[in-house]
């Protein structure tokens, strides 16, 4: 569903991404993963349109959509959420969830009601009037989250949802995008915590100081060499072999 | 007890048609003028963050045209209103436009539309069909026909008629799409370009909205007084009256605005009854301005909002 190859980005004189090239395959659940500084989130803001690649093709649904600005791609059905929450603090939960829903429907009540279905259905329920700015970092993940969804996405791009959460949250969290996968939504996750990219991801691509260093199941890139070096150094799966 | 609050105002801004009184119906008919201002401003300052320094360009441009269609070729004013209405509009678009398109925001913004305002002024002054320095002089014909009103009454109830539209236009923005998506950008633009939301469109569009209805006061305001300059019409002391009428009121509300001039008005008007020192005025507006920015950033509207959390 969604293709993406060579697509590199430099910012002066670091080459934060390197031709990098993956593929996320529809109804599935793909996950990018790598060290900090990897160059995950550049990669998942030129595929979502908020940075333009220096090179390299974006292709959704066969349709070659590199260097479209972020607004269009999601009207075009690929939508992402933040790393760092970004939500409308002046405004409710109710009101920030309704500015996606407002995406596919243009009647004001219709939308609000659509907003407000979500919110419960994400355990926002009770903090549907409430401003944003009262939510907690749960509250605010599940937020970014609401507003994605009420968009009607075909694909999902989540950038660290996990990320900040407490270990009851992220089972609550893992559960709710397995149930979006059962509902037919494809999604490509950038994910720190290997709980839940073991749970969830059906195809785990490694990142590594902007190059694409690995790709297979959970299971196999945690025995990957490439993948145990770049997370814990050089040598390290020489010694945890042997030592 | 929003219900209250409408009927309390309403009944206020008839208070002049029964007193009669002309010196009543004056100031009524300019702190409504001022509130129609402030109105306009807020569409794009309040509802989209769109902090302009520079809507006298606006009242200005829409001032002008009603003015030279009427003295330079003859056109009647019921044709200059929506001419001049829609060149509001068109500038506040093509400004908004080319200035969201290379990205200035904030104080880059606000600086922008302060230099246009100035830019008009100049260009008022050193043109010939504008009537350079000395301004233009509209002629004296009373009557509906000419959309003048020797009966100071008429002219309160245009104004207010202006307002009630004003009002109405943002009252829309807190009810649809189009409000939703600008206060959203005005929260957060990278957020609401994720969601879809065309951003420099809807910049531009709420400055055109903005822009059209400054331009009509404008073209009340020349048909009240039948004469119009460069510095009146293109002052900066314009456009601070018209944000600080809004932020003093509640920038991002919709009684706000009204609240902002009915209190800026009766400060400015008791206090010049009282005290004659130039420039006291102002600079009491400036106190004023001060205190609700240290106690009450939200404006007077969101008193009952902070009684309540």
């Amino acid at each position: 569903m969604l293709e993406v190859s060579g697509l590199t980005r430099r910012f002066g004189g670091l080459l934060a991404v390197d031709d990098v090239s993956l593929l996320v395959p529809r109804g599935r659940i793909t996950a990018l993963i790598g060290p900090n500084g990897a160059g995950k989130t550049t990669t998942f803001a030129m595929i979502a349109g908020f940075v333009r690649p220096d090179s390299g093709v974006v292709r959704l649904d066969g349709k070659d959509i590199s260097g479209w600005p972020a607004e269009r791609i999601s009207q075009a059905g690929m939508v992402r959420t933040f790393q760092i929450t970004q939500p409308f603090a002046g405004l409710t939960v109710a009101e920030n969830i309704r500015v996606g829903a407002f995406l596919r429907l243009s009647h004001a009540d219709e939308a609000m009601h659509r907003a407000r279905e979500i919110g419960t259905h994400l355990g926002l329920g009770a903090f549907l009037d409430r401003p944003a700015s009262s939510l907690t970092v749960s509250g605010r993940k599940r937020l970014e989250l609401a507003r994605a969804l009420a968009t009607e996405p075909k694909l999902l791009l989540l950038d660290e949802v996990m990320a900040g959460l407490n270990p009851t949250e992220v089972v609550a969290i893992i559960d709710l995008i397995k149930g979006l996968r059962e509902g037919g939504l494809t999604i490509l996750l950038i994910e720190h915590l290997m709980q839940a990219v073991a749970a969830l991801a059906d195809h785990v691509y490694v990142l590594a100081e902007g190059h694409m260093i690995a790709e297979g199941t959970a299971r196999t890139i945690a025995s990957d060499a490439r993948v145990i070096e770049a997370y814990l150094g050089h040598g390290a799966a020489h010694r945890m072999t042997h030592g | 007890m929003n219900r209250l609050l409408l009927a309390a105002i309403v009944l206020v801004a008839l208070l002049p048609f029964a007193s009669g009184s002309s010196f009543l119906l004056n100031l009524a008919t300019l702190t409504a003028l001022s509130a129609v201002l402030g109105q306009a401003w807020n569409i794009a300052g309040g509802f989209g963050g769109l902090t302009s320094f520079g809507h006298a360009a606006f009242f200005g441009l829409g001032a002008y045209a009603a003015a030279i269609l009427q003295t330079k070729l003859g056109w009647n004013p019921w044709i200059g209103l929506p001419a001049a209405a829609l060149l509001g509009a068109a500038a506040g678009g093509v400004i908004g436009f080319c200035v969201f398109r290379a990205g200035l925001r904030g104080s880059y913004f606000a600086l922008v539309t302060l230099a246009f305002a100035e830019g008009f002024r100049i260009l008022a002054t050193s043109l010939d069909f504008t009537g350079g320095g000395s301004g233009l002089f509209v002629k004296l014909q009373p009557g509906l026909a000419h959309f003048q009103f020797t009966d100071r009454r008429v002219s309160y109830a245009i104004t207010l008629t202006l307002l009630a539209i004003a009002t109405f236009a943002a009252w829309r923005l807190t009810k649809g799409r189009f409000g939703a998506q600008l206060m959203a950008v005005r929260e957060n633009e990278d957020a609401a370009r994720a969601l879809g939301v065309r951003v420099v469109r809807t910049k531009a569009l709420a400055l055109a909205l903005s822009g059209g209805l400054t331009a009509l006061a404008g073209v009340l305001y020349v048909q009240t007084s039948l004469y119009l300059d460069p510095n009146i019409a293109f002052s900066p002391e314009r456009s601070v009256e018209m944000l600080l009428v809004a932020m003093v009121g509640g920038a991002g509300t919709v009684a706000g605005p009204i609240l902002g001039a009915i209190v800026l008005h009766l400060i400015a008007d008791t206090t010049r009854t009282y005290i004659e020192t130039p420039g006291f005025a102002p600079m009491l507006y400036g106190v004023v301005l001060l205190v609700i920015v240290a106690v009450l950033p939200g404006g007077l509207a969101r008193i009952r909002r902070r009684a309540r959390a």
